[in-house]
């Protein structure tokens, strides 16, 4: 297996989503191959840094406020059309 | 070397239950998902739109459509993975007129090989989170992430920062299992290439290949 081999399976191999053999070869690479392991385990503290980092919290206030626009707006529209909208597309939204 | 394991809980009954009672016209139930979801919906927003105001208004319109459209949502998957899709359109349309000169699409793709290719080899030694405060840090990865074009960061917030299986995000984004898969790694590795310029090791060489 190549260091390139190895960055096209990179993501499959984080997630844990493939099979045992496979996961192996890249095992056994990353024992020899200083540079993918820091390449695997940098990308592994780069996932867990945003995911842990609280990036973009929605604060207390502000979602008070939103929820109360929010509920403002859908009974607007329930008082303007109870049923009227049901089964109408909206652009860009699949209905599944 | 340990794997990624998703964060989000799995409540699709007892969200279904909800989502019923919203369609017979129960407002309660509908602020309860409301409640539920704003936090995530928000994170995606400003995720993809880096721009606050803009955030705010992607969670008031994602929701009152999810509410409009409640009779639309047939329950094939789950009523996140649908808010999520409205919620990604939403942000994107508002990108779109904020950045009028330039094409968004979630349809960008890849140019070259090289620009997800490791340039730098470099390990992160002491942790990030010890070299850092909280603040700094939160600076360093919301402008490491403003550099990412808009199809890498929608995918990798799905992803990585809300914990979408890849198959609810090819569903919320109506793109294929392999072109979320290749956006995935990309913006996962472009990520780290960028922040190897704050965290490589201070103390060693300079970690190039």
């Amino acid at each position: 297996m190549t260091c390139s081999d190895f960055l096209k399976e990179l993501t499959d191999y984080l997630d844990d989503s493939m099979d045992a053999q496979t996961r192996a070869e890249l095992e056994d690479h990353l024992q020899w191959c200083h540079n993918c392991y820091v390449v695997c385990n940098t990308t592994k503290m780069t996932i867990e840094i945003y995911r842990d980092s609280h990036l973009y919290e929605l604060p207390d206030d502000l979602r008070k406020r939103l929820r109360s626009a929010i509920m403002g707006k859908c009974q607007n529209h329930s008082a303007c059309s109870p049923e009227t909208d049901k089964g109408k597309s909206p652009g860009s939204t699949k209905t599944t | 070397m340990g794997t990624i394991q998703p964060k989000v809980a799995d409540s699709a009954g007892d969200e279904l239950a909800l989502v019923h009672a919203a369609k017979a016209g129960d407002m309660g139930a509908f602020e309860e998902l409301v409640r539920r979801y704003d936090r995530n919906v928000f994170r995606i927003a400003q995720h993809i739109t880096q721009n606050r105001e803009d955030a705010e208004d992607v969670v008031q319109d994602a929701f009152l459509k999810a509410y409009q459209n409640l009779g639309n949502f047939q329950e094939q998957s789950k009523f996140y993975t649908w808010l999520v899709r409205i919620a990604v359109n939403e942000a994107l349309m508002r990108l779109r007129r904020r950045r009028p000169e330039r094409m968004v699409s979630l349809d960008e793709d890849i140019k070259t090989e090289e620009d997800s290719m490791p340039r730098e080899v470099a390990d992160w030694s002491p942790n990030p989170e010890q070299l850092y405060t909280q603040g700094e840090l939160r600076e360093i990865l919301g402008k490491t992430i403003q550099g990412l074009p808009p199809s890498f960061r929608t995918v990798f917030v799905l992803r990585d920062v809300e914990g979408l299986s890849t198959e609810e995000t090819a569903d919320a984004l109506d793109l294929s299992i392999p072109a979320v898969k290749s956006r995935l790694l990309r913006a996962r590795l472009q990520l780290r290439e960028r922040l190897n310029k704050y965290f490589k090791n201070r103390t060693g060489g300079d970690g190039k290949q």
